[in-house]
């Protein structure tokens, strides 16, 4: 569990840190648990040899928002300092029993959730669905589903709306079926850089197998780990987020709803989408179209949105303080808003907010969406 | 007085900075009934160009003799107003102002008392106003040569730019070599040139100026004269020691500055290990071969800042400027040349202001200098180490950090001698001890002491640049008089009545100025109005009531006093 302290520095740029505490201050952790990331850099910088993470229980807090990483003044990545020194509690074994499990679970099923690798496409049914390969040439992209969507039937009704606005629009695309396998995403912020390394590789070894160049995702952090963190080798590959493919559909006149929406809606940016890529509009672009439907905001929104907790490896992990959840305060914030329906365009999100909102019983008062579930409504 | 005077009075509301704590208008209705008011108004801004014109309208149409604006200081905008009446034909001398601002306004809350002193104060201006007489500023001739005190980078500076305008310039320095303290530096921060290297050029024109005689191992020793024509002594103390007379219209003063001894803070052990060492000791160690200490590579080097700076209590209250962009400079060249030692900066804050400081800081830092928030409070030898012992205030735990070397960022003190310049050329220090600016936000290379200017470290602690800057304004003051050759003489000055002067002396010894003499055949004394400043001090102290300030006379200032005190009662 040791990290060698200074050459850590180095390869972190920690030397680059003028300990002002902005990633601290503005770290949504730090509302509920002890984590404190100014502290821990220089806690490295000022070990001489190694720095022991024994007992760091906190650095499994970070939900991997990227908070810190985007508002720190001197460039320096503070979310992968703790991606980092997961790394090194990961190699020496000490692991969270759940994470264990989803890691394991990503290497034998290739998905962490611990379903059967060929249960992966049983989300289709009855739905016309092609593999890519059989396409071949023909197909416009790669519709990559990921964990959750694929085996989640609570994020189904998106899963599978997508297929119904894909085909509306005469989009030519395919899914890899049973041979999907988990993006890694998780598996890399969790710490685990082993085994995201060989899920890149083999990932991108089938796509270049298949001829895929493009591909859109359901999940921001599928996404998010195709388009930054994927090494390329020279591949050339277009990664897009399924809102900016609707959203161009709809502006585009390809798609039209032909129903009606009249309920007050709010957005939640999920972190993967908006503070790590930028992707804020597209969303709200297709929420707006939707015949009947006001959009309001919540009062912090964008880039300031509150993370659910559910990044980061998150999902398997309740870390430290389990008792308070940020979730629920985001259910709170939208609830200020007068909404009725709080939508998201991230699976994760669904499900930590759909949670909350459970918890304290105010299912009746606002109901979390994902955004395609509102889309499927007026089609 | 030729005729019966005609006061034009004016109230100010300076916005709502009057008007919500005065009632104006009550003032100036006041003001109206007045004897000899002729006209009083009230005006949002008086110094606006409206509110000027105003004025100027009066003295036209009205044909008044006197005018008082009860507004601000005088400070503020005596002279705007001054050339208001004098733009009309109204002698500048025959204006007064009221300061019911920053004496009024401003200090007491809003209702009648207060409008109630704002009349006193009008009152006792136009008591003051109608006795005013008109009084006539004169010219003085400048010797076109000036004076450069200090052979550092500021006087070089300084003396090169008034020698390239075509004046004659001496400079005189004490130490037999030029360049200064920063001929002593190794490399600049953040550019890391070689000091030397930048200075010796300059240097050379120096010597080889047409229009610039160097005084080198010389001390100035006598001033007298005024702005525009000072005498001078020169001591040279070398082998050929000889005494120097110089006339000169101005005079830059460049004398720069002293270390901070860090005897004075025992807990480092300066002095007692060789392995503590200041700044400028690490400069000559850098600008040396090997960087060794006691014969061995040093693994384990730190740095402290503030030595001496920003100690209310032992050493100096101010922050020196230069030592955090110097350390950092120096922080940078161990780490290089030494790339395997652990480099270690104490700091309390980091001070990086300038232009690149910020990105060098960033740029050392990321080098692998390590910096850590501390103050340390001791340093003590552990077997072969020292050890510094301080609280890392961001941990919020005392630590213990091994040094092979530890060099000390020590502030800058004004020169030893700085008192003794001052009672040569009647110069103010400000608290600090460094000589003292006219203004300092608004006369930052002036001095109290009209022609004598401030260049460089001996004005405060300030880097090379900062110091050029400020020797090339120093420089371009002084132009202002050896260019047009006319100084302009203050008209509100010192005057003797003859028949009632005994030549006592005592207004002699008083003066700051040196304007007052015994006449040496009349047996009275006598003003110098080109070096008398208007204090006042003389008309104060003479025991016969002969020596009186004109602008300020004893009937002036008692007819403000009765009008203030005929309120009171």
């Amino acid at each position: 569990m040791q990290i060698q302290a200074r050459q850590f520095a180095r390869q972190y740029d920690l030397f680059g840190c003028i300990q002002c505490g902005k990633c601290t201050g503005g770290c949504p952790m730090t509302l509920k648990t002890q984590l404190n990331i100014r502290r821990l850099i220089y806690q490295t910088l000022v070990a001489r040899g190694s720095f022991d993470l024994l007992g760091f229980e906190v650095l499994w807090d970070c939900t991997t928002c990227s908070t810190c990483t985007m508002r720190c003044p001197k460039d320096i990545n503070p979310m992968e300092v703790i991606i980092g020194m997961r790394s090194a509690l990961v190699e020496g074994g000490r692991v969270p029993p759940t994470v264990k499990t989803a890691l394991e679970s990503v290497f034998r099923q290739g998905n962490p959730l611990s379903f059967a690798r060929s249960d992966r496409a049983a989300w289709v049914g009855d739905l016309p669905v092609r593999r890519i390969a059989d396409l071949g040439e023909e197909a416009d992209f790669l519709y990559y589903v990921g964990c959750t969507p694929s085996y989640d039937p609570r994020i189904h009704p998106t899963t599978r709306a997508l297929v119904d606005v894909f085909d509306r629009a005469g989009l030519k695309f395919g899914i890899l079926g049973e041979e999907e396998q988990c993006c890694g995403s998780e598996v890399r912020r969790l710490g685990e850089s082993g085994l995201f390394e060989m899920l890149s590789e083999d990932n991108l070894a089938l796509f270049e197998e298949l001829g895929i160049h493009r591909l859109v995702t359901v999940s921001p952090h599928c996404f998010n780990v195709f388009r930054n963190d994927y090494p390329r080798n020279g591949w050339q590959l277009e990664v897009q987020h399924y809102t900016q493919v609707v959203a161009e559909l709809i502006e585009s006149g390809r798609l039209t709803f032909s129903g009606e929406l009249p309920r007050r809606v709010t957005y939640h940016d999920p972190c993967y989408l908006g503070k790590h890529n930028g992707i804020f509009d597209p969303p709200r672009a297709i929420l707006r179209h939707i015949p009947g439907l006001e959009l309001v905001e919540m009062e912090r929104s964008r880039e300031r949105s509150l993370c659910c907790e559910g990044g980061g490896g998150r999902m398997w992990l309740e870390g430290t303080n389990r008792e308070e959840k940020l979730a629920s305060r985001r259910v709170q914030e939208a609830l200020e808003t007068g909404a009725e329906i709080l939508a998201t365009a991230c699976p994760f999100c669904v499900l930590t907010l759909e949670e909350a909102a459970k918890l304290a019983g105010l299912e009746e008062r606002i109901q979390v969406r994902e955004i395609m579930q509102l889309v499927a409504e007026v089609l | 007085m030729a005729r019966t005077p005609k006061v034009g009075v004016y109230i100010c509301h300076c916005g709502i900075n009057i008007a919500h704590t005065v009632d104006v208008e009550e003032v100036a209705g006041f003001a109206g009934r007045l004897p000899h008011v002729a006209v009083a108004r009230h005006y949002t801004y008086m110094c606006s160009d409206p509110g000027q014109n105003l004025i100027k309208q009066d003295i036209e149409e009205l044909g008044l003799t006197h005018v008082v604006v009860a507004a601000c200081s005088p400070l503020m905008h005596e002279t705007t107003f001054r050339l208001a009446c004098q733009e009309k034909g109204l002698n500048p001398y025959q204006f007064e102002m009221a300061n019911i601002r920053e004496q009024c306004s401003w200090v007491h809350a809003a209702g009648p008392e207060t409008t109630e002193k704002a009349k006193q104060l009008v009152a006792s201006g136009v008591s003051k106003a109608i006795l005013l007489e008109p009084l006539a500023e004169r010219e003085a001739e400048v010797t076109p040569a000036a004076l450069v005190i200090g052979g550092g980078v500021a006087g070089i500076h300084a003396a090169l730019d008034i020698a390239d305008a075509g004046f004659r310039v001496v400079l005189v320095e004490r130490g037999p070599a030029l360049g200064g303290r920063a001929m002593q530096l190794h490399k600049t921060f953040p550019t890391l040139e070689p000091v030397a290297g930048l200075i010796a050029p300059l240097i050379a024109r120096l010597l080889g100026h047409p229009r610039i005689e160097v005084l080198t191992e010389a001390e100035v020793t006598e001033v007298s004269g005024y702005y525009g024509n000072f005498e001078i002594e020169v001591a040279i103390r070398n082998p050929q020691s000889a005494i120097c007379n110089l006339q000169v219209g101005a005079i830059i003063v460049a004398t720069g500055y002293d270390l901070f001894d860090p005897t004075a803070l025992p807990e480092f052990g300066y002095g007692q290990y060789p392995e503590v060492i200041t700044g400028m000791e690490f400069e000559r160690l850098a600008a040396g071969g090997e960087i060794t200490v006691n014969g061995k590579t040093p693994q384990d080097v730190v740095f402290i800042h503030c030595v001496g700076s920003r100690d209310a209590h032992r050493a100096l209250p101010y922050c020196s400027r230069v030592c955090c962009m110097v350390t950092a400079r120096q922080a940078h060249e161990i780490q290089q040349r030494l790339p395997e030692a652990n480099v270690t900066v104490l700091y309390m804050d980091v001070r990086a202001f300038g232009k690149g400081f910020e990105e060098f800081y960033d740029e050392v830092r990321r080098e692998g200098v390590l910096y850590r928030r501390a103050n340390p409070s001791e340093i003590i030898r552990r077997g072969d180490k020292l050890i510094v012992r301080a609280e890392d205030t961001l941990l919020g735990e005392a630590v213990e950090l091994p040094a092979d070397l530890v060099v000390l960022a020590v502030g800058m003190t004004p020169r030893a001698d700085t008192e003794k310049l001052a009672a040569l050329l009647r110069l103010s220090r400000s608290p600090d001890g460094f000589f003292m600016e006219a203004h300092p936000k608004l006369r930052p290379v002036d001095t109290a002491t009209g022609g004598v200017f401030l260049a460089g470290c001996c004005q405060g602690p300030k880097d090379i640049p900062d110091t050029i800057a400020q020797a090339r304004a120093a420089a371009a003051a002084a132009m202002v008089p050896l260019m047009r050759g006319k100084v302009k003489v203050e008209a509100a000055v010192a005057f003797v009545e003859e028949e009632l002067c005994a030549g006592c002396g005592v207004c002699a010894e008083l003066c700051t100025y040196g304007a007052l003499a015994l006449h040496p055949v009349r047996g009275v004394m006598t003003v110098n109005p080109v070096l008398c400043q208007g204090c006042g001090a003389c008309a104060m102290a003479c025991p016969s009531g002969a020596m009186n300030l004109h602008h300020f006379t004893f009937d002036q200032v008692m007819a403000q006093v009765d009008t203030l005190v005929g309120h009171l009662s």
